[in-house]
């Protein structure tokens, strides 16, 4: 069980952050990434892994200021 | 007992704010009285460290007055703080605009602005500039508004366009930085770029404000003690729906309070 944006979500832990990412369709160039509490570097997106527990906050830009 | 009038620490032996009055003006009908960030005609009795402001109306008041006065309304205390901060605003349109305009009536000490682009038509519907400041700079242009605004503001500009080579050089001294760009990639970069290099600044982002939808939506959001979000986070500007005022102020004040509040050791939203 891990919590995406307030929601809990029964998804596979072991997940690398990269690939839930690509499945859930964010653009990974208008997003900034938390878990539990501490920033994810973009440069690393590929090797953190989503581990049971996590809450993770995913904030999407768009366009417009 | 001692008291601050106009900006002044001074002594006095007068118990009421109409005595007070009555002993500096002829005509005290004509004074606007601020008592403590409260404006009031009530005779109130005055107490050690009140924080009194006496404005004679229609008069320019001395220079060496004139911020007391503006700051006159203020909570107390709080004119102390904001004149210590210093907060970058990235990107000088809708957003940056506005937050810059506000930052500046709350008297925050240094603001530095950031933008590469002229002053267009285009910009008039939302952002803080006039027919007159057409062809300027953004940052000299909105420069030269503050100055209108509040003479007392250090306000730094840099001309230049933000991007990865000049981001950590860039906010190098700044504590709050406000992100107030258009396009999506720009902010996200700059918001990741600034979490990951400066963990102890704060950083207050936006996303979501164009269109004439309900002013409702838009929120502020704390993700971490050092970044927030404000907007709705989905009302992209796109074809068909455009930037309006009304939701782009909004917005852009929703990032100047939480700057505010930061500033007063205030970390939720």
């Amino acid at each position: 069980m891990i919590t995406v944006n307030g929601v809990k979500t029964d998804k596979s832990i072991n997940l690398l952050l990269l690939d839930y990412l690509m499945e859930q369709k964010y653009n990974i160039d208008r997003i900034a990434v938390e878990i539990n509490g501490s920033i994810i570097s973009k440069k690393n997106y590929g090797q953190t892994i989503i581990n049971d527990g996590d809450i993770i906050e995913i904030v999407s830009f768009v366009g417009g200021g | 007992m001692n008291i601050l009038l106009n900006g002044k620490r001074i002594s006095v032996s007068l118990t009421t704010l109409q005595k007070l009055k009555n002993s500096l003006y002829k005509d005290s009908k004509n004074i606007v009285t601020i008592i403590n960030g409260y404006q009031t005609d009530d005779d109130i009795s005055i107490k050690e460290n009140d924080e009194i402001v006496l404005i004679e109306k229609g008069k320019l008041p001395p220079y060496e007055q004139l911020e007391a006065m503006m700051c006159a309304r203020h909570t107390p205390k709080v004119h102390n703080k904001v004149k210590k901060a210093r907060v970058a605003v990235a990107g000088l349109g809708g957003l940056g605009s506005n937050i810059a305009v506000s930052l500046a009536r709350t008297g925050v000490g240094t603001l530095h602005l950031i933008d590469f682009d002229t002053v267009e038509p285009s910009n008039l519907n939302r952002q803080q500039y006039k027919i007159s400041h057409l062809g300027m700079y953004k940052t000299d242009a909105l420069k030269r508004e503050i100055n209108e605004i509040n003479p007392f503001i250090n306000v730094i500009t840099h001309c230049v366009k933000i991007d990865e080579s000049n981001i950590l050089s860039l906010f190098k001294e700044d504590d709050y930085i406000c992100e107030a760009f258009d396009n999506p990639d720009c902010k996200a970069q700059l918001v990741n770029t600034v979490l990951e290099n400066y963990p102890h600044k704060k950083i207050v982002a936006s996303s979501g404000m164009a269109g004439y939808e309900s002013g409702n939506t838009i929120l502020t959001r704390k993700i971490t003690d050092n970044f927030y979000i404000c907007g709705d986070g989905k009302t992209s500007a796109e074809i068909g729906r455009g930037l309006m005022a009304p939701r782009v102020a909004i917005c852009a004040n929703h990032q100047a309070n939480m700057i505010l509040r930061l500033i007063l050791d205030i970390n939720e939203t």
